[in-house]
């Protein structure tokens, strides 16, 4: 690691105002970036902690029926937390180990957009709202490719907020060493339409499969998966633990067993 | 009832007291008052030519005590090779020289370029940043088949080729095992990969160097399984200090698994820095830095042939084995594909006639040594897995063919040198099918099917040869050293014993263990015996732990030392009880005289050794301590017979391991809770081998699996509850104690178990499917079952160290 300025700031303004600095980056829980400025392979003078800032934490629902989740929020505090939606909860609880859940925050998750995350998949299969100090933004906007998102340098996830569909569930299926999802699909069944995410899997990063989400729509059960063929392998990710045919193939395999488990 | 002292009695792990509450003293622990830290500058580039480093920034650095360079290190050994192998024409092996810091190359990611020498870690680190080094990147050798190739790059200018040796054992046999293989009714081939592995002890290597300048004397605090041979090593061949004049501290060491035998340039640094600089200087190595630099294990690309006349018995068996090396030889690197490789080729059977082929291969990798099982896994992998294909070629039942086959006659003189002294496979073959309830088999497999998964049943026997070694016999096959193995057993006045022995433990819990003999041989307590290792100041020369040796070749020579205290004791008690020597009996910590209500009780003839009032000094000198050393005439040979069942989820290529059960013959056992625990572990790390771990290079050299986001430990939730047994015991005929080793045999025996029953299960869906290469990840098992990625048809790989591109 090296030498960096840690601010702590609790309230949201004066997070806001710290993050101005060019040189200074948003510290949520830190399960990535700490490690990575272990390993020396990140770096900024200045850090801002968001862990002090009361007001961007816990759960509540709003008038339209939505979860909303403060972005400081940890992994741990939405499994306990989110009962409205319990497949939302059952995927905050399925990420990490139990020191990566109780230290890392939705926020932190949603700004770094790991292409294998958990949370992606459920903010987009959700047709989630993120929330920063100024806007919001929809999720089928936010999510911009690997590591990339619609927020702008310094902007601060505030608030994620989640319309709970009729029916959901997440399959994930694990990458055997770091754990993180090889491929996992979150399902969801909204009164006018079905959406299905996608992580792990895509060099882009988390993507919404359109041929699955028609074809439930239409008739919400696995049969109507089998009947497709897998997506493409074209800009599906190709490592040590399987090649970009096998992820593609895992893809239908999962939605299929996501749908599954919401019915 | 069970007992509760002494051999086969199982008391707690005294060590795990300390061990369990934070209070173990690892090497880590030790700080020398005004120690320095030191970095190592390593490569990022597999195979380079070193420009310049230019060192002057960093030498600046406020704080940085010295920075080092090859040039510092003109006159100093290079890393010494413990073990000569002589190649098929009689020649010696090709023996490059191991700087200690890279000289006008380097030759892998992680190789050591500079070190800086700093007054805290992370002033090293900031100044290693600021060196800078002009390197010429040169094509990486990875392909151990096209590395032997005339045209390829060297990873050795100096030396002819990349070519280490090519080894034939027995060449004598050559031709007789192939017109064997031409005659066979039938020949079952299989190519397949022993993939290479990265040892993961959980306490990662730390060095500290102290020098004292009133005697000019060194002391290396070290991570080491053997301190003694790290000594030799050190002082004799790379810094020249005399053995007097250097001690080896190895304290409580947080695993092993063989990748700490070996003598490592930090070692050497250290030591040598802290005479330079005099002051003492640590390192504690990073995660990611054992990663790169800790010694690897097995990465052998092998062909097996299994020859069999009509009625299925084995005729002859030839292997073809490349076998990594990695950039530089380690210490006992040369062995591990031969010696500790070739002679278990037999296995469990009669197979009158075999050949095996061994080239190493020098390649731009970390190098590679003896890790848990060295040699004998790969062996026993390759055998097992060729007998159970033979068995699937001809529709006969994979049991039988062993059962067939068996040796039953003991002692068993095999083709490849070895001679087992004892054993009973057919006993252990027994015991298992016992433990399986096999008869229920197919009722499981249709449960598993009717929830839409492929059970298999995976069968496999193994015999190791470990307990090593005899001297004699080993420096005939080339090593520069002997393997026997020292106790000293010290007798204070009050009755209690401390032994000094040369074995190490970093796990194994030899201070439970061990005073379960003498408790035993004097009838006293355990809690007054205590054990102390690790220490070259105070325990005679030893050889440390490895190859399954400590109770075998150790616990021998604390027996021998043992039985000299009791003779002289005797003398001593029979002079204080006016009796004959011979009358004395030694029975429950009392003397008595046969035929007479005589009695003295330890306590007292030990304190007449210290307090020699009445006492024979004409006759015997006072006091009460024994050295012995011990060397084995034969190795001890385990063997045993292991099975699982897996079930394989069609979807996605999943393996679960149901069960697991472990059918091991060790011989006398002393302490049942230990042995249990070293066969999980090694079962452990079996299973690990097969289905998950896998050290991965790219083609251009970059270790692909540097880190535990890629490298795959099992958990405990990848294992099953193991069924582990070992009451099928033949006593080992030539040692003191009756044993054999039994720290290997769980990694030994188990990759071909899960392997053999992965097929299977797949074969019950309709895949048939020769042969996967471990570890057989989801990815892997999928891909046999479309059809694309099954080996075994003459399709292996020439590196077992897969890329992304296409072997995942």
């Amino acid at each position: 690691m090296y030498n960096f300025e840690l601010v702590k700031p609790t309230t949201l303004q004066d997070a806001v105002a710290a993050l101005k600095d060019d040189d200074a980056q948003a510290l949520g829980g830190g399960q990535t970036l700490l490690p990575t400025m272990k390993a020396r392979l990140a770096m900024s003078d200045k850090f801002v902690a968001l862990s002090g800032v009361a007001e961007i934490r816990g759960i509540c629902t709003d008038d339209d029926g939505r979860i909303c989740i403060g972005g400081g929020t940890t992994h741990a505090d939405v499994a306990k937390g989110a009962t409205d939606y319990p497949a939302l909860a059952s995927t905050a609880a399925r990420i990490g180990d139990p020191a990566v859940r109780n230290r890392g925050t939705i926020g932190g998750s949603l700004a770094n957009n790991d292409p294998s995350a958990c949370y992606p998949a459920a903010a987009l299969a959700s047709n989630a709202t993120i929330c920063t100090p100024d806007r919001e933004i929809a999720a089928d906007a936010y999510f911009q490719g690997m590591f990339e998102t619609a927020l702008e340098e310094g902007e601060i996830i505030t608030e994620v907020k989640f319309p709970v569909p009729q029916k959901a569930a997440y399959e994930k299926f694990i990458q055997p060493a770091s754990r993180f999802p090889l491929v996992a699909v979150f399902v969801a069944k909204f009164s006018d339409g079905v959406r299905v995410a996608v992580t792990g899997a895509s060099s882009d990063g988390v993507f919404r499969w359109s041929e699955a989400e028609a074809a439930l729509s239409d008739n919400f059960s696995a049969e109507a998966i089998l009947g497709l063929s897998a997506p493409s392998s074209d800009g599906m990710i190709s490592d040590l633990h399987g090649d970009a045919t096998y992820r593609a193939h895992l893809v239908k395999v999962m939605t299929a067993r996501a749908v599954k488990a919401a019915i | 009832m069970p007992k509760d002292t002494g051999i086969g009695a199982s008391p707690k792990r005294r060590e795990d007291v300390r061990f369990l509450t934070g209070k173990g003293r690892y090497t880590d622990d030790i700080n020398v008052a005004g120690q320095a830290h030191v970095v190592f500058l390593r490569s990022d580039v597999a195979h380079g030519t070193i420009n310049g480093i230019d060192t002057a920034a960093a030498e600046a650095m406020e704080g940085v005590v010295g920075v080092f360079t090859a040039m510092d290190f003109d006159g100093v050994g290079g890393i010494p090779c413990g073990w000569q192998i002589t190649d098929r024409e009689g020649n010696p092996m090709q023996e490059p020289k191991h700087p200690i810091l890279a000289e006008g190359k380097v030759r892998h990611v992680g190789d050591p370029i500079a070190a800086v020498v700093a007054e805290s870690v992370s002033i090293a680190r900031d100044a290693c940043e600021a060196i800078e080094v002009d390197i010429t990147s040169l094509p990486a050798v990875m392909d151990m088949k096209k590395a032997v190739q005339a045209d390829a790059p060297k990873v050795h200018d100096d030396l002819t080729s990349n070519l280490c040796y090519d080894w034939g054992f027995v060449e004598d046999n050559r031709q007789a095992v192939d017109d064997a293989i031409k005659s066979a009714a039938h020949v079952t081939t299989l190519e397949l990969v022993n993939n290479r592995l990265i040892a993961n002890p959980m306490e990662p290597r730390v060095a500290v160097g102290d020098y004292a300048r009133h005697d000019d004397s060194s002391t290396l605090y070290t991570t080491s399984q053997n301190p003694h041979v790290i000594r030799l090593l050190m002082g004799a061949f790379v810094l020249g200090i005399p053995e007097h004049k250097l001690r080896v501290v190895a304290p409580d060491v947080g695993g092993g698994f063989g990748t700490k035998i070996f003598h490592y340039a930090e070692e050497a640094f250290c030591t040598f820095a802290a005479k330079q600089l005099e002051r003492p200087v640590k390192w504690t190595a990073s995660r990611s830095e054992a990663f790169m630099s800790d010694a690897h294990g097995r990465d052998h690309v092998t062909k097996i042939e299994l020859a069999l006349d009509a009625d299925n018995n084995f005729t002859a068996v030839r292997t073809e084995t490349y076998a990594n090396m990695g950039a530089y030889l380690s210490t006992f690197a040369p062995s591990v594909p031969t010696w500790l490789h070739g002679t278990l080729m037999a296995g469990n059977y009669k197979t009158p006639l075999v050949y095996v082929n061994v080239k190493a291969v020098f390649t731009n990798t970390v190098p590679v040594d003896a890790y848990r099982g060295a040699g004998r896994p790969e062996a026993t992998f390759q055998l097992e897995r060729v007998v159970d294909k033979a068995a699937r070629e001809l529709g006969i039942d994979p049991v039988e063919l062993r059962r067939q086959n068996f040796i039953r006659e003991f002692p068993y003189q095999t083709p490849v040198a070895v001679e087992y002294d004892t054993g009973d496979y057919d006993a252990t073959m027994d015991k298992l099918l016992e433990m399986i309830d096999r008869d229920g088999f197919e009722a499981r497999r249709k449960e598993s099917e009717s929830r839409g998964k492929l059970r298999g049943l995976g069968i496999n026997c193994y015999i190791e040869a470990c307990g090593i070694a005899p001297s004699k016999l080993v420096g005939q096959l080339g090593a520069r050293a002997g393997l026997y193995e020292s106790a000293t057993v010290r007798v204070n006045a009050t009755g209690g014993l401390v032994v000094m022995t040369g074995s190490h433990s970093h796990g194994q819990g030899h201070e439970t263990s061990f005073p379960q003999v003498i408790a035993d041989m004097i009838g006293i307590n355990e809690d007054q015996i205590e054990i102390v290792h690790g220490d070259t100041a105070n325990a005679p020369m030893g050889m440390g732990t490895y190859g399954s040796r400590s109770l075998a070749v150790g616990g021998s020579a604390m027996f021998r030392a043992t039985e000299k205290i009791i003779a002289k004791a005797k003398k001593i008690a029979a002079h204080i009880m006016e009796a004959s020597d011979e009358d004395i009996e030694l029975k429950d910590g009392k003397f008595t005289v046969a035929g007479t209500d005589k009695e003295l009780a330890w306590g007292d003839v030990t304190l007449a050794a210290y307090v020699p009032h009445n006492y024979p000094l004409e006759d015997l000198e006072p006091g009460l301590e024994e050295t012995a050393f011990y060397d084995p005439n034969n190795f001890t040979y385990p063997a045993g017979a292991y099975a699982c069942e897996v079930e394989v989820d069609p979807e996605t290529g999943f393996v679960e391991v149901l069960s697991f059960a472990a059918a091991d013959d060790f011989g006398n056992v002393v302490n049942p809770m230990i042995v249990e625990g070293q066969v999980h572990g090694g079962l452990a790390q079996g299973i690990g081998q097969a289905l998950f771990e896998n050290c991965a290079y790219d083609e251009d050299g970059q270790l692909l699996s540097a880190s535990y986001m890629d490298y795959t430990m099992p958990r405990a939730k990848d294992l099953p509850m193991f069924q582990v047994d070992h009451s099928c015991a033949t006593p080992c005929t030539h040692n003191p104690l009756g044993v054999k080793g039994c720290g290997e045999a769980g990694a030994i025996g188990s990759p071909p178990s899960i392997v053999n029953g992965v097929l299977d299960a797949l074969a019950s869906g309709g895949h048939d499917v020769g042969h996967i290469d471990m570890p057989l990840t989801p990815a892997k098992v999928w891909a046999a079952m479309q059809g694309t990625g099954g080996t075994g048809d003459g399709t292996a790989h020439a590196r077992s160290v897969g890329g992304p591109a296409k072997n995942v």
